[in-house]
């Protein structure tokens, strides 16, 4: 496992975390027809929530979100640092769940709501990650980030279904619309700011940075998927994303009950579509 | 030698004695003193044994045999006559029938059969005693002074306490005595006294609800028990030979038979779908008595026989369907504990719900699923028998197992709070045992032939496993306004316990290389010639995952200072004091918090109307098969 790619995605992943975003909310602008805030807004606004107050409901609050930081920062590191997936997975599993907890420790109703929608979340999501990873590990035979991204084998080749499920997932972790249940970049009316919402100053920066670090790092997993071809992989990632702000602003947002259920259907059909495909193929092969 | 027949003897001469002893005093002396003897010397067994391989000792079958035939004979009576008492005439007819095969296979053809090596030691059997004499020894511990309280709770119910400790120490003796015993026959005498401890203590408080879930319990394990007596007397009559390690080593169909049998009674013994009612019927049961089922005894015998067996069922189409039947029941098993806000019974079907991923792995049986299983079994007797007895503790002093009443519990019992979270965390997060385990699960299905549909299962139910444990940490963690404290009246005993569980759970986590590379690699290669190795940086990875949680929570004492606390955000309403509003017309309204718990999505009869048809299928295509492969022998 390298360190230096380690050391280098936690130096500068919330530096291109935060430029995303800030390009992100000036392409949301130009599809609204506003002009939009500058790119490096994203930092004003993180730089302005460290001077503020430190307000909290319940001081535990704090400790649960600091997890949150440490253990996606951690997931990040082992991704890039070309460790385990599968481990990844676990470490990412259990940063969201320090946020879950952070959320139900103000024993807030706004963020009770968020975390209970958090959850279901997290439930969505989770299968198809692992399924995706179980399908690099048939084509490339490796569970290792670092030897599935050295290996010449295009995986979207191989991996389609799983590549589209994964899709559909993303924006439930990008928190876009129509899947920004748990929380939104946006207050709502019946949600506020859900899980986020007695989180203030600092805490609330923390967890700003620590949704950078997730956003580079979900956007290393589709680098994956391209990554025989580093210049495809870099477009793809564009196209995917640009694909992804579309989607937030033409879609309204829609009830859990849904967002479980498609996902868990397209997980279902898209993914073991896939993976039986490949286990025929390999039949074939060997 | 010594240590083993120390072990089956010694928790029976103190069951014995527990029968006579009337003072609660001499009581907890005597059971402190046993259980520190039985723990002591299930660790001295690990030492003496831990690097000799496999060490059988050989026993004349006679005069034990005849012992336990007679024995054997008595239990059946003693159901019979508590079918009668109770009208209960199925039980009546398993054990008719049972004691018909057993008295055939005495008299009528086990002549010929003479077993020598009727006890044996090797690396898995150390691991459950072990995990028998520890663990279980601490339970009993904890149940003096819990026993205790439960009868000034419940004024109404008979003390039966010396019955109570009497049985409990039995079961450890029938426990010991299985996982000692390489003479089948031997084994299905102590798997029949596991059946009528479990029997019996289930139905420890006589009431209509208690005998009707006991009697359930008893059913369906006699049931499993009759394809036990069937496995016995096609080895007798096929000259298979008695001996566990010799038949495996033979395999072929006349391996074959015999284990798909003995795993069906192994499904029932560990609760599977269809027959998960009774364990989830088990927790009318006093607490201790969950914790002992669920962690250390029963249903760790019946996924320990299968593993036992694995070799033999690795490959077959019997052995995938054991293993689909665990992988249905841990996925349905898992959508159930959703549904569920009573405490004993979310961690009832989570226990199913982890015996169906060992049954799968047992099923699947290549040298990797066997090594996930273990360590799943290793794993999840510590940290259910943590959660089992903190619940049991919540319950005595609020009044309550449900999980919505254990709302803010770290502010009112901030430790217990704290080591059912570490329980919780050790069910199904990184880098906790249960969550490696699943992982090493994963891997070893992607290796082994259609392994592809258990990973898509473990997939959707370990997503399962983290939504219901999470919302349950949740309600422990959340800071409601103060309240009173109720952890004073915890007697010193159950903290002693609890703390040592604990201590246990993360020191299996820590040490879980040591356990893999000294007791379950060298087994694997024994029985297998292949072991699993573990990345060694894998395992740093996760030992600083685990120092940083240690670590992280240091910082809640730069929290305390310099923060403004204010009240939650109420929607734009003044908030009048702590979870109040001001609603319409002024009235001043209470919040309540809820969990989730998708009833209609996951509901119990839902689910087990998809589970137990599916795997009554499931279970009949693997007798099919078996039937198949013995006839065209």
């Amino acid at each position: 496992m390298s360190i230096i790619y380690a050391l280098l995605f936690l130096l500068l992943a919330p530096v291109a975390g935060g430029l995303i975003a800030g390009i992100d909310r000036r392409i949301t602008a130009r599809m609204q027809g506003r002009v939009g805030p500058p790119i490096l807004q994203a930092f004003y606004d993180l730089g302005k929530l460290f001077e503020k107050e430190k307000v909290v409901v319940t001081n535990s609050q704090n400790f649960y979100v600091l997890c949150y930081l440490v253990f996606i920062a951690l997931s990040g590191a082992l991704f890039f640092g070309g460790g385990d997936i599968l481990l990844v997975i676990f470490a990412f599993t259990l940063a969201h769940v320090f946020l879950v907890l952070g959320a139900y420790a103000s024993n807030s109703p706004y963020s009770h709501v968020g975390a209970e929608r958090e959850l279901i979340q997290l439930m969505a999501c989770e299968p198809i990650i692992i399924l995706a990873a179980v399908g690099m590990y048939m084509v490339t035979k490796s569970f290792y980030v670092a030897d599935i991204a050295a290996s010449n084998i295009p995986l979207i080749v191989f991996l389609p279904g799983l590549f589209a499920g994964f899709l559909y997932i993303l924006t439930m972790k990008l928190r876009k619309s129509p899947f920004d249940l748990s929380t939104s970049h946006h207050a709502h009316q019946e949600l506020v700011k859900g899980v986020t919402t007695e989180f203030s100053g600092p805490t609330l920066g923390c967890i700003e940075i620590a949704h950078w670090y997730e956003a580079i790092f979900l956007l290393g997993f589709v680098y994956l998927f391209f990554s025989w071809s580093p210049v495809i992989a870099v477009i793809a990632i564009i196209i995917i994303y640009v694909f992804e702000i579309l989607i937030d602003n033409t879609f309204a947002r829609v009830k859990w009950p849904l967002a479980l259920k498609s996902s868990w259907l397209v997980t279902a059909v898209l993914g073991i579509l896939n993976l039986a495909a490949l286990y025929i193929i390999g039949g074939f092969l060997k | 030698m010594d240590l083993l027949f120390f072990l089956i003897l010694f928790p029976f001469i103190a069951a014995i004695v527990l029968l006579i002893i009337k003072s609660d005093n001499v009581r907890g002396a005597v059971v402190g003193v046993s259980a520190l003897l039985i723990a002591a010397v299930s660790v001295w067994l690990l030492a003496a044994y831990a690097t000799s391989g496999t060490v059988f000792f050989p026993v004349s079958p006679e005069p034990m045999g005849e012992m336990m035939f007679l024995i054997g004979m008595g239990i059946a009576l003693f159901i019979l006559y508590m079918g009668v008492r109770y009208k209960n005439y199925i039980a009546i007819a398993l054990t008719i029938i049972q004691s018909a095969l057993m008295v055939y296979f005495e008299f009528g053809i086990s002549h010929g059969v003479v077993p020598e090596n009727n006890f044996f030691v090797d690396q898995f059997t150390i691991i459950m005693a072990l995990i028998i004499g520890v663990i279980g020894s601490l339970i009993c511990v904890y149940a003096v002074s819990y026993m205790k309280d439960f009868h000034k709770h419940h004024p109404e119910l008979k003390d039966r306490r010396r019955t109570f400790f009497f049985i409990m120490f039995i079961f450890l003796t029938a426990m010991f005595g299985l996982v000692f015993a390489n003479n089948l026959a031997w084994l299905f005498f102590f798997w029949e006294i596991t059946t009528l401890s479990s029997f019996l203590l289930i139905g420890y408080t006589q009431t209509d609800e208690a005998m009707k879930n006991s009697f359930l319990a008893l059913n369906m394990n006699l049931l499993g028990g009759l394809a036990f007596a069937g496995a016995l007397i096609w080895l007798a009559s096929t000259g298979g030979g008695m001996e566990l390690d010799k038949l495996i080593a033979t395999g072929g169909i006349i391996a074959l038979v015999p284990a798909v049998l003995i795993s069906f009674a192994g499904i029932t013994k560990s609760a599977q779908f269809p027959f998960s009612s009774w364990l989830v019927g088990a927790m009318i049961a006093p607490t201790p008595v969950s914790a002992l089922l669920h962690s250390s005894t029963m249903v760790k015998a019946g996924v320990y026989v299968m593993v036992r067996f694995a070799p033999v069922l690795q490959g077959t189409t019997p052995g995938y369907m054991i293993a689909l039947v665990g992988g249905f029941t841990f996925l349905l098993a898992s959508a159930i504990a959703i549904s569920q806000s009573n405490a004993k019974k979310v961690l009832a079907y989570s226990t199913i719900a982890n015996l169906g991923l060992i049954v799968a792995c047992a099923g699947i049986g290549t040298y990797e699923a066997i090594w996930a299983a273990i360590l799943l079994i290793v794993f999840h007797a510590v940290s259910k028998s943590l959660l089992f007895l903190c619940v049991g503790t919540v319950e005595h002093q609020i009044g309550s197992r449900d999980i919505e009443d254990m709302n803010g519990l770290i502010t009112r019992m901030p430790k217990v709070a704290v080591m059912m979270l570490i329980g919780m965390a050790g069910m199904f997060l990184a880098p906790f045992g249960m969550l490696i385990s699943k992982w090493a699960a994963i891997r070893a299905f992607i290796d082994a032939p259609y392994g592809v549909i258990f990973v898509v299962i473990l997939a959707f139910g370990s997503a399962l496993t983290v939504f219901f444990w999470a919302k349950w940490m949740g309600r422990l963690i959340s800071v409601p306004p103060p309240a009173e404290d109720a952890e004073r009246r915890v007697s010193p005993t159950e903290w002693l316990v609890l703390s040592f569980l604990a201590g246990l759970m993360v020191l299996t986590t820590v040490l879980f290389p040591l356990i893999s590379s000294y007791l379950v690699e060298p087994w694997l290669l024994t029985i297998y010639g292949h072991v699993t190795l573990l990345a060694q940086e894998n395992v740093v990875i996760m030992l600083i995952m685990l120092f940083l949680l240690m670590v992280l929570p240091i910082s809640m004492l730069y929290y305390r200072k310099d923060h403004r606390q204010v009240k939650p955000y109420m929607g734009g309403m003044t908030t009048t004091s702590r979870m109040h509003f001001t609603g319409s017309i002024g009235i001043d309204r209470e919040v309540t918090l809820g969990n989730y718990y998708l009833e209609s999505y996951f509901g119990e009869q839902k689910m087990s109307k998809i589970g137990i048809p599916l795997c009554v299928v499931l279970l009949a295509i693997m007798f099919a098969g078996v039937a198949v492969a013995g006839l065209m022998h």
